[in-house]
């Protein structure tokens, strides 16, 4: 059925129709409304067969969600930013338990300095914790994902985390096509665990394994993460089939024949890529784009066998590695081995910031001509970093970084921005040493 | 329970039988042997049909006072739950001990995740369970007083807060054990431990610190708290007997000897047990809604010297002609404190 609602309540109601059986929430912006829309569905008995649990951390929402599976029930919980970092190590816990747990993702930056808007930091530093992870690229897609998700999970019995841009997707509202009850029905089945605890079957699990054998678990959970690059285009044709509308999958090229560069990103910015990709062909550049719908496993063969024959790759990120530039770009390097194809990586979107069909054409452009660095900084704001730099080279107490740096940013990188303490000639005494 | 009792004899009693007066003479220990005592009341252990939920085999040093806690306190909730039970265990000695994979002790199903998420994984067992129609099937999560006091205690808050239908037991050897014996927030004052070393003007563990778990759950107003000790295994089954019969949060903290951190001989577990309780520094109580509704009254109460002597974490309090009277009378003032507090002697009452 055909609604205008926001990007949160198509999830929720898509999720509805999974049939969870357990839903654990903690609120964190920017997810929160998915689980208020789930529970909602709980409390007025909309949503039957489910246990809506409010509980203290994101740390015990996985715990629960944990326990829930390993009881044999479907479980369900979303999070963002500092949540999933808190519940890192229940994170990793689920993975290596084989738990098909199903997570929201409601892709926000990582403080310090705070800050609830859009990036990919959060997913991207647990990224190998052993789950599945997909992007979504709009708010339809975020919400068949999930109906994907809980079927990719249980066919596995892997972990699923579906990944969706702050903001940019969880609050805007658009036109989506929520499925009916028969056709989610159809395409998932009810939950048949392959491990469970049982007391007509008793056994252990989380049991403690030694040098032994660790190096093997370890070597089956990489072989289902490679089997998922067979499950997850198989199940994606599966879910076009009965749901009429393509969703998911390994990795989506755009207009890639005789492209000479290629932009490969994540989520939700492909709209904006696609949009600028048009106007450039337009324009009479041969340019193209990727959209990589599941980022682990990466789909290495499918990226590779999409960018053969390009002269040059961006990786437009919205995460950074600090000390060494890009997550992607290091993925997307390993596809195009022996190739000799450059990859550059441009840093983009980091919490919150605007990325605009100029930025993304004036990096077009650069590249075209040969002046795009390995690692950019889209639209970085050049002359405050350098006066925060200098300031820094001046004197040692120079104070946060993020205060003055948004003391220059509304006031401009002038005299007020950081004051000198001490007076000229002054330093402090563990400068006077060289 | 007296020291005269009337018994039965096993097999079908005959009046005569049932009216014998039986005398024991265990009289240093207190011990009710259980073939004196009626069918109800006799130990789950004594029975064949106990569950055996710890099997034997299992890698737990000699006198492991939580081997013992944990048999008795699972066989209960077996016996109580009709063999439908589940565990969750929080990591430490329990969850390694009884699972050096490829073998495991555990014949119920067992689940464990991490340190400090025991209560959490136990409320998502007990929900999945419920959705999953099988209501009759009960949970108990379990860990030691580090992951009960210290790490998962957020997790712990939130399930009870919740009321969630968990039993909670908490396996209290008062220091990190598993890791090579550490403080924790279960640690006594003046007790030695890696991380407080017997060294300096006030060696050993800081007066005045340290959570008292089970008035922190009592103040959760959960439906049932209770304290129990190895040194009354009969005391401790009641317990969780007790507690299986009741729905929701629930919470009992034993208190379980270790004879490798505290420095004491694997003969003394349950003479140390005993002496805790004796001398009043781990009072036995139930409590109900937040309320005390029982305790266990002091039999012959002890000094608490006569606990602390025979435990080498201690020694630095009785160097020879250096006995640290100021530290021994702080802590029996603690004693003396629970005494009053749960009125645990005849002199006084609650």
């Amino acid at each position: 059925m055909l609604k205008q609602i926001e990007g949160s309540q198509g999830m929720a109601e898509a999720i509805a129709l999974c049939r969870p059986q357990v839903v654990c929430a903690y609120p964190i912006t920017p997810q929160t409304h998915i689980v208020e829309g789930i529970g909602a569905m709980v409390k007025s008995g909309a949503l039957k067969g489910c246990e809506f649990i409010n509980v203290e951390s994101e740390f015990a929402a996985m715990s629960v969600a944990i326990g829930a599976s390993a009881a044999g029930a479907r479980a369900y919980t979303a999070t963002a930013s500092q949540g999933l970092l808190f519940m890192a190590e229940a994170v990793y816990n689920a993975a290596g338990l084989g738990l098909p747990i199903v997570m929201t993702v409601g892709n926000r930056a990582i403080g310090a300095p705070i800050n609830i808007w859009n990036d990919h930091s959060d997913a991207m530093a647990l990224k190998d914790a052993g789950w599945i992870q997909l992007y979504a690229e709009t708010n339809q897609e975020a919400a068949d994902l999930h109906i994907l998700a809980f079927r990719i999970a249980e066919e596995l019995s892997c972990p699923v985390m579906v990944c969706v841009d702050g903001f940019i997707l969880t609050h805007a509202f658009e036109r989506i096509d929520v499925p009916s009850q028969e056709q989610v029905d159809r395409f998932l089945p009810p939950f048949a665990p392959v491990q469970m605890l049982d007391v007509a079957n008793p056994y252990s699990i989380g049991a403690m394994v030694g040098p032994e054998a660790f190096t093997e678990v370890r070597y089956l959970g990489h072989q289902k993460q490679i089997d998922a690059l067979d499950v997850i285009p198989a199940l994606a044709a599966e879910f076009e089939a009965v749901f009429g509308r393509p969703a998911g999958g390994l990795v989506r090229p755009y207009r890639i024949e005789g492209a000479e560069t290629v932009v490969v990103a994540l989520g939700s910015v492909n709209g904006t890529i696609k949009d600028v990709v048009d106007a450039e062909r337009a324009a009479g550049a041969r340019v193209g784009s990727v959209t990589i719908a599941a980022f682990r496993p990466f789909p290495l063969q499918a990226l590779g066998a999409a960018l053969a024959g390009v002269r040059r790759v961006i990786c437009l990120e919205k995460s950074l590695a600090p000390g060494l530039g890009g997550m992607l770009a290091s993925n997307v390097r390993m596809a195009l081995q022996g190739s000799g194809t450059p990859v550059h990586t441009v840093i983009a979107g980091l919490g919150g910031r605007p990325i605009t069909r100029d930025g993304l054409t004036r990096m077009l452009q650069a590249a075209a001509t040969g002046g795009l660095e390995d690692v950019t900084f889209l639209d970085l704001n050049r002359p405050v970093v350098e006066a925060q730099l200098a300031a820094a080279r001046r004197q040692r107490h120079s104070g946060p970084i993020a205060e003055n740096l948004l003391k220059a940013v509304n006031h401009g990188p002038g005299p007020r921005r950081v004051p000198d303490r001490a007076a000229p000639g002054q330093t402090a005494p563990q400068e006077a040493k060289p | 329970m007296t020291e005269e009792t009337t018994g039965s004899t096993p097999g079908p009693a005959s009046p005569a039988a049932a009216t014998q007066r039986v005398r024991f003479y265990q009289t240093g220990t207190h011990t009710l042997g259980n073939r004196l005592m009626d069918a109800e009341s006799r130990t789950v252990q004594a029975s064949t049909d106990r569950a055996n939920a710890i099997t034997s085999g299992h890698r737990a040093c000699q006198g492991c006072g939580e081997a013992l806690g944990a048999r008795y306190a699972l066989d209960a909730a077996m016996r109580a739950a009709g063999g439908k039970v589940v565990a969750v265990n929080a990591t430490g000695c329990l969850e390694v001990f009884t699972t050096p994979y490829p073998e495991t002790s555990w014949q119920i199903p067992w689940l464990h995740s991490v340190f400090g998420n025991a209560p959490a994984v136990a409320s998502g067992v007990a929900a999945g369970l419920r959705m999953r129609g099988q209501k009759d099937v009960r949970v108990v999560a379990q860990g030691g007083d580090g992951s009960t006091t210290d790490i998962g205690f957020g997790c712990l808050s939130g399930m009870f807060e919740r009321n969630d239908d968990v039993l909670y037991i908490c396996y209290d050897n008062e220091a990190y054990m598993n890791t090579g014996v550490q403080r924790s927030s279960a640690t006594p004052p003046a007790a030695r431990t890696a991380t407080t070393p017997a060294l300096g003007a006030a060696p050993g563990n800081v007066f005045g610190t340290g959570k008292n778990l089970p008035r922190i759950a009592m103040a959760h107003e959960i439906p049932y708290v209770a304290t129990a000790s190895v040194a009354d295994l009969h005391d401790l089954e009641a317990k969780v007997t007790r507690a299986m019969a009741i729905c929701g949060a629930r919470y009992i903290h034993v208190h379980v000897p270790c004879p490798l951190g505290w420095g004491s001989a694997s003969h003394d577990t349950i003479r140390l047990a005993r002496l805790a309780v004796e001398s009043g520094l781990f009072p036995l109580f139930e409590a109900e809604h937040g309320e005390v509704t029982a305790v266990k009254k002091i039999r012959r109460k002890v000094p608490v010297e006569d606990y602390l002597r025979p435990q080498r974490r201690f020694a630095h309090l009785f160097r020879p002609g250096h006995e640290d009277t100021q530290r021994l009378a702080a802590i029996q003032a603690m004693a003396d404190a629970n005494i009053r507090r749960y009125g645990l002697t005849e002199e006084a009452p609650l």
